[in-house]
């Protein structure tokens, strides 16, 4: 249990492999931390769900260079991310806009998750229990207890 | 869990069988989607080519070196005025080898020049390609940290686009022009252009 415990901290923790390379990088620690912020907003053309912070795509490559430029040259990151979009349109960008386009992307899951609990709900009253019984504690207690030794 | 469930004694109650009947209406949607997109490659539709943006949008501007032993590079104010069409390429690109016997006949047909972009290459390998398979551009540019690919939007090589004499981007091709792609598409949006050019 505890390693289990360890692997999953360990696994949460540690961040994905990043293609950045240390000749690409800013002098500057506070431009290329936000180059690198940049980098994670804008999609590799070539890969399709990695951003160019994490493709080795050398396209990818090339844009990461152009958005240290534009850093060093004092574009904001907005204006850097609205270069990218102006020429490769919205699919540059990994977070999708909010737009009649992207709705369905938005709020489908809330939806999903709406209809759920409707179908949960439902079948709890089709089985007779109420949907708002309440578990009496020391029951609660014994399950979580039972839950802790396996 | 099981026995709080089990203390309250279950209604029999008859459940509708329509709730079955999803996983079967949601798998056949599925499949349906796959059908579409399978049927789409076979008639060579380019599914995953990305949504033009620059269509209808002036040519964005560049100006690139030439190869070594060519005197002029390639620059967008240079080629107003004209009808043409722009390709990026690069000596490591697999498709531009069976669209570059195209773009050769193109050339000499003559109808419009067209303009070379070698992508992401050395010199040397841009010169000895063309020198072994025939140079089919009026002009070569080199762009070898992709900044006119990116200020165009390019992915993947090869891309083409049609420019018009005011120097708007009227078509795209992404990935390689075939004879028919140019007899169907390009070359009579091209004539088209050069008609109204003259008017």
């Amino acid at each position: 249990m505890k390693r289990l415990v360890l692997l999953a901290a360990a696994l949460c923790l540690s961040g994905a492999a990043y293609a950045v390379e240390p000749a690409e990088m800013l002098k500057d620690p506070a431009l290329e931390a936000r180059a690198r912020d940049v980098s994670k907003e804008l999609r590799c053309v070539v890969c399709q769900n990695e951003t160019i912070d994490e493709s080795h795509a050398e396209i990818a490559h090339d844009m990461r260079v152009l958005v240290r430029e534009r850093i060093t040259a004092g574009d904001s990151s907005q204006q850097i991310i609205d270069y990218m979009v102006s020429r490769y349109g919205d699919y540059v960008r990994l977070s999708p806009r909010f737009m009649t386009s992207t709705l369905i992307l938005w709020i489908g899951p809330f939806v999903i998750l709406l209809i759920g609990g409707f179908v949960v709900a439902a079948r709890l009253r089709q089985a007779g229990l109420d949907p708002d019984l309440q578990i009496p504690d020391e029951q609660l207690a014994a399950h979580s207890e039972m839950g802790d030794k396996t | 869990m099981t026995d709080t469930v089990a203390t309250q004694p279950r209604p029999q109650k008859k459940a509708s069988r329509w709730p079955y009947l999803i996983p079967l209406v949601a798998v056949l949607a599925l499949g349906g989607v796959f059908a579409k997109r399978l049927l789409d490659v076979e008639r060579g539709v380019e599914v995953n080519a990305l949504p033009t943006v620059l269509l209808d949008t002036p040519v964005p501007a560049f100006d690139l070196e030439p190869l070594p032993g060519h005197a002029q590079g390639l620059k967008n104010e240079d080629l107003k005025g004209q009808v043409y069409l722009i390709n990026f390429w690069g000596s490591w690109c697999v498709t531009c080898l069976y669209e570059h016997p195209v773009l050769l006949k193109v050339a000499a047909a003559g109808d419009i020049p067209i303009y070379g972009v070698a992508w992401r290459d050395t010199p040397e390998k841009s010169l000895a390609w063309l020198a072994e398979r025939g140079d089919p551009y009026a002009r070569s540019g080199q762009d070898p940290n992709s900044k006119a690919a990116i200020a165009f939007g390019v992915a993947q090589a090869p891309e083409s686009f049609l420019v018009d004499a005011q120097g708007i981007i009227r078509y795209k091709q992404a990935g390689p022009i075939s004879m028919q792609d140019w007899q169907t598409k390009i070359q009579p949006l091209a004539a088209m252009l050069k008609a109204q050019q003259k008017q």
